[in-house]
């Protein structure tokens, strides 16, 4: 019976933010901006605080995990997918994360909404999302998972394209649903794979049966977890279903801190983690997870550096973060990557929200080259921005992300991959050099346009807390709280080794995360002209326009989908198919003409066709006897 | 005698609102409103009175069981009679014709103001004939319901229905739909007749029973070419490509109660006919055609896909739209496991729902702009209070959002027919992708971008409301909790499978569970 209240709050973490939707959805306008403010916020302050609840209570009981079915979503054969939850370490690690990080966006997006037209329909869709994502981690099997994933997909569509009036704004949206879907279908196939063989969709018993099916390296396996990565690739923006992220910055700023930094884009990290027993199967597709998260991380640390609206720079370099989270669930190390998505979220989402007071106080100027020297007007972005990035560029000691980024880099070394270390080291130094010319291009040096100019500071606790809540996790005291991951996942490679090895890689990556910081400040601060120079033309230009692109991947794949796509529909527009269909009813009609040339009315040819017709019957009569 | 009132009913209440004309305009849609009601109410009543989970058949050898039965002599000497019976799947799609010929109703309230009575004798006709599809287990009644459909949908099209732009008029389009499923109705008639004589000179005496010509001994050759002439005749009114010709031109031009029964439930009837008569007929020569069938549905997914990205016309989109659909239900079909049969029927229900849903919308929206040209539209969403909303909702419906009944029913199909014929399902997910494309490419043609102006347009009444909110009520229940749908047709499903999958070549093994 002591269950009984947990069996109660656990549906509510997910059933409030849907009341919220559901309130806000059917209102047809009958609430007003700051009726909608409340609605949408307090519905996912109440889902945080039952959270807390939760947690607590899981803590108390001591069970390693709760489960409770709601109801049998259907039932055909074997094919019986529940709507149930599955509460454990993992899973209130992530709800913790959403609802917590949540709560935070949805309050600030009350102060950078504000006089903006649509706040009914920016909560609804907002509030939509934390229940999708909610039932994403909480899902007991693939099915309700699925229907999480794709529920996260379209909150993020609707949220990028919210500023619909502007066409570029939609067409960004679509593309982002598109690429993820791409990888969804990728992710459904796994599941068809997954059922056939294993005759279940309840991830507990996947994770029991696979083993016993499945030996490891058979084929089956390899394919199962190939397609499964292949969704974590499109969500999570990986190599090479990564295009949309950049381009998903046009919705709303909190939008971005929520879905396009803190939450979604984690979840294909959540998937490969929650299916580690598939992957341990697979050692080959494993290690190729690895592979692509450092490739990514290096490719996106690259294209960080030569972008200049600010929520690009950011959106490569969550990308980048992204790769580092793939890279430890490659080595195996799954509870680094988990504890660097929660890290991540709160500096992550710090820097956005600050990004979002810059962009907001400066009259939706995002530009670095028009921004410039407001560290004095915009005293709490600044320090968000300060705070957020050492904790990106892994500052020594001090900073949460130093925590989490050392344990990937030390697990990578504990499995004995020199490759994948020197990537996540390359990746540190990327980090803190695109992280220090973003604070010293948006903070420093002159004002560059009227919009920062006239820039007005925000005001107000909805404004501050948010933001000093963040910058408060984003240190030390964030990489205090320890997932308690123990009973979920395996342990990593690295945890039963000790020794001054991982004194001394410490020390490297400190060393390239400082030397990052140090050329940073050297590039940008005294040599700034310099450096105009170099990349005014020559080979800097190029290698700028290459970078600025993110090496040219939306040019290829425009060229080799896009159009080819495009030609086809156009080609076809018309139903080719069904215009050969109709030769028939064209034969028919030129019979008809044809036939009607003899009923002339003309006297004389009846005349002449009567007479050739009886000679013609006539010669067959003679011939044939 | 339920199930004959259950036919009687629709065609007494056309000739009723007919005659009710005199009594004014609102008098014909009061008493089709009421028959459709009627009719539905009872359909209700028979579903939860009745007992759908039948026995579980053996090979099929007993015979057909059914939860309801009529029968009455009509031509005894060739051995026609009028015999009806019920069972969980026509159950089913007679109530979505109860339902749906409500809503047809419903949305001409306003649009049709010409010959108000005619209008719904034709409507109620088409539902009438179409409940006798789903009721006759007699192959001449059958073949005589199927042809009273067309003549009074020739009438919605050719007297109520839009012109369109490129000499695309209804006349001609009510024709092409005439003479596409005239030609395949005949089909039907050579085949029905053929299993009828080569009965006879089995038994040396005629009959017309579907569960006597089940026993019908047939040679592979005749078994195949019978089955053709069925097949052809259900994939015109599916329509499988490439003879869908007619459908988009059908749907343009004609008013949105004639989309909404065309795609809601026309289309359902060819589904039905082959779960019902080409599968359990000729399970054998099925089978062998299956791989065929299954192509056919992929080609389908993918034209109608590719076809709907290339439209201007809203309407002409959505029927495309509806052609990839039933490119899942055709793959279903021919998959033949319990799972996507079931799952046929799920997405057919569920694809009645969103597409009514779509086809009503769009009469709204040309009921405020006067045009059906996307490339007129645009930045819609904020102008026209809630029907952008619910376009959305069931946009996200027909590109398969789980938590819609579309989802459900993909995924059935899907997965079902993995363990039969894994690349076939492997190529049909890449129209997942495809169906992305087409819904969000509405959207953002209508809804998003830039306004065209600054007025804006009538919100939805309450009778606009109150329809969108059911059908959406509808596509979501039945998207979190399908069991009482996948109950009631189970049985049915279960028979279909086990004639069909008794002469499968190679039975497939029971999942690796141990």
């Amino acid at each position: 019976m002591s269950q009984l209240p947990l069996m109660f709050l656990l549906p509510l973490t997910f059933l409030l933010p849907l009341a919220g939707t559901l309130i806000l959805a059917l209102s047809r306008g009958r609430l007003n901006a700051r009726a909608s403010m409340v609605v949408g916020v307090a519905s996912v302050g109440l889902a945080a605080l039952v959270t807390a609840l939760v947690g607590w209570k899981f803590q108390v009981s001591g069970d390693t995990s709760v489960d409770m079915t709601l109801w049998t979503w259907l039932s055909v054969g074997d094919f019986q997918p529940t709507i149930g939850l599955h509460l454990d370490g993992l899973s209130l690690t992530m709800l913790g994360v959403i609802t917590g990080v949540g709560f935070l966006i949805h309050l600030f997006a009350a102060w950078y909404m504000q006089g903006e037209s649509g706040i009914t329909r920016f909560y609804a869709y907002m509030n939509l999302f934390v229940f999708s994502m909610i039932l994403l981690v909480l899902g007991d099997n693939l099915l309700l998972l699925y229907l999480g994933w794709e529920g996260v997909g379209l909150c993020s569509y609707l949220l990028i394209g919210y500023y619909y009036q502007t066409s570029a704004n939609g067409w960004a949206a679509f593309k982002a649903f598109i690429v993820t879907r791409l990888g969804d279908v990728f992710l459904a196939i796994g599941l068809f794979v997954l059922f056939r063989a294993l005759g279940t969709l309840n991830i507990a018993e996947i994770l029991t049966r696979a083993p016993e099916v499945w030996a490891e390296g058979t084929l089956e396996v390899q394919l199962a977890a190939l397609l499964i990565l292949g969704g974590a690739l499109g969500k999570s923006a990986q190599l090479p279903l990564h295009t949309w992220l950049a381009d998903a910055m046009a919705g709303p700023t909190p939008v971005s801190a929520l879905i396009h930094a803190a939450t979604m884009v984690t979840a294909g990290v959540y998937l490969i983690a929650r299916l580690h027993g598939i992957f341990e199967l697979a050692p080959m597709v494993l290690y190729l997870v690895g592979l692509i998260g450092a490739l990514t991380l290096l490719m996106a640390g690259f294209a960080a550096l030569a972008q200049t609206d600010i929520k690009r720079v950011l959106a490569y370099s969550t990308m980048s973060q992204i790769g580092y989270m793939f890279l430890a669930l490659g080595v195996g190390a799954y509870d680094a990557a988990i504890f660097h998505l929660m890290t991540h979220a709160f500096f992550k989402a710090l820097l956005f929200l600050s990004a979002g007071a810059v962009i907001v106080s400066c009259h939706h100027e995002q530009d670095m080259r028009r921004l410039g020297g407001l560290w004095r007007r915009l005293p709490l972005a600044y320090a968000g921005f300060v705070v957020g990035g050492a904790a990106l560029a892994a500052l020594p000691l001090v900073t949460a992300g130093f925590y989490s980024k050392d344990e990937i880099i030390w697990e990578a070394w504990a499995a004995g991959d020199g490759g994948l270390v020197l990537a996540g080291l390359i990746g540190a130094f990327l980090t803190s050099l695109y992280t220090l010319r973003l604070i010293i291009g948006t903070f420093h040096g002159e004002m560059k346009s009227d919009n920062a100019r006239h820039a007005e500071a925000g005001r107000g606790l909805v404004h501050g807390l948010p933001l000093v809540v963040l910058a408060v996790l984003s240190t030390f005291v964030g990489a205090g709280i320890h997932p308690p991951l123990e009973d979920v996942l395996p342990s990593s490679p690295g945890a039963d080794v000790h020794g001054v090895g991982h004194i001394v890689l410490g020390l490297f990556a400190a060393a390239a995360s400082l030397g990052g910081l140090g050329l940073a400040a050297w590039l940008f601060l005294k040599r700034r002209r310099w450096l105009a120079d170099r990349i005014a033309d020559g080979w800097g230009a190029r290698l700028w326009r290459l970078w600025h692109h993110a090496w040219g991947f939306d040019i290829v794949y425009d060229r080799l989908l896009v159009r080819p796509y495009r030609c086809l529909v156009y080609v076809l527009r018309n139903d080719i198919i069904d215009r050969l269909v109709l030769v028939v009813g064209w034969i028919a009609w030129l019979s008809h003409r044809g036939l009607g040339y003899t009923q002339s009315g003309k006297l004389r040819l009846y005349a002449v066709s009567m007479v050739m017709g009886v000679t013609v019957v006539l010669i067959v009569l003679v011939l044939g006897s | 005698m339920t199930l004959l009132w259950l036919i009687l009913i629709p065609f007494a209440g056309g000739l009723l609102c007919w005659q009710g004309e005199r009594f004014g305009d609102q008098a014909p849609r009061w008493i089709a409103l009421a028959t459709m009601l009627i009719e539905l109410l009872i359909t209700l009543g028979l579903w939860f009175h009745g007992d759908y989970h039948l026995p579980q058949m053996g090979t099929g050898s007993e015979g057909v069981r059914w939860s309801m039965e009529w029968q009455a002599a009509w031509i005894p000497r060739f051995g026609i009679s009028v015999h009806l019976a019920l069972d969980g799947l026509s159950l089913v799609l007679i109530a979505l014709t109860g339902f749906l010929g409500i809503l047809a109703v419903l949305c001409s309230w306003n649009e049709i103001v010409r010959r108000v009575g005619f209008f719904h004798l034709n409507l109620l006709w088409i539902l009438g004939g179409v409940v006798g599809v789903f009721l006759a287990i007699d192959l001449f009644l059958l073949f005589f319901f199927w042809e009273m459909m067309l003549v009074p949908m020739y009438f919605l099209i050719a007297l109520w229905g839009h012109s369109g732009s490129e000499g695309r008029t209804r006349i001609r389009a009510a024709t092409r739909f005439f003479i596409y499923t005239q030609a395949s109705g005949l089909l039907m008639l050579v085949s029905i007749l053929g299993l009828v004589f080569v009965h006879h000179a089995n038994t040396g005496e005629y009959s017309f029973s579907y569960a006597t010509l089940m026993e019908t001994p047939l040679s592979e050759g005749t078994a195949m070419l019978l089955m053709l002439g069925f097949f052809v005749a259900f994939a015109v009114k599916l329509p499988v490509v490439p003879l869908h010709g007619w459908l988009p031109d059908a749907h343009a031009q004609a008013p949105t109660a004639g989309s909404v029964d065309l795609a809601g439930i026309l289309l359902k009837t060819a589904a039905y006919g082959m779960l019902r008569f080409a599968l359990p007929l000729f399970p054998e020569a099925s089978q062998t055609f299956a791989p065929v069938a299954m192509t056919l549905g992929l080609v389908g997914i993918f034209y109608g896909a590719l076809l709907a990205c290339g439209q201007r016309d809203i309407k002409r989109l959505i029927a495309y739209t509806s052609i990839s659909h039933m490119g899942f239900v055709l793959i279903g079909i021919y998959a033949g496991t319990e799972l996507a049969l079931q799952g046929v029927v799920m997405l057919m229900v569920a694809h009645a729902f969103s597409a009514a849903g779509l086809f009503i919308l769009s009469g709204q929206l040309y009921e405020r702009l006067h045009t059906r040209d996307m490339r007129e539209m645009g930045g819609l969403w904020g102008r026209m209070g809630s029907l952008p909303g619910f376009s959305l909702c069931f946009v996200a419906a027909s590109l398969g959002m789980p938590g819609t009944a579309n989802f459900i029913g993909e995924f059935m199909i899907l997965f079902g027919t993995f363990p039969v014929a894994p690349w076939t399902v492997v190529i049909a997910s890449g129209g997942l992708v495809l169906a992305a494309i087409y819904s969000l490419l509405l959207m953002q043609w209508v809804h998003f971008g830039p306004a065209r102006g600054e007025e804006r347009f009538a919100d939805l009444d309450s009778r606009e409301y109150l329809m969108m909110l059911s059908l959406l009520g509808l596509v979501l229940l039945f998207g979190l909790y399908p069991q009482p749908l996948l109950d009631t047709t189970g049985a049915a499903m279960l028979e279909v499978q086990h004639l069909f999958g008794a002469v499968a070549p190679s039975t497939i093994p029971p999942t690796g569970a141990p």
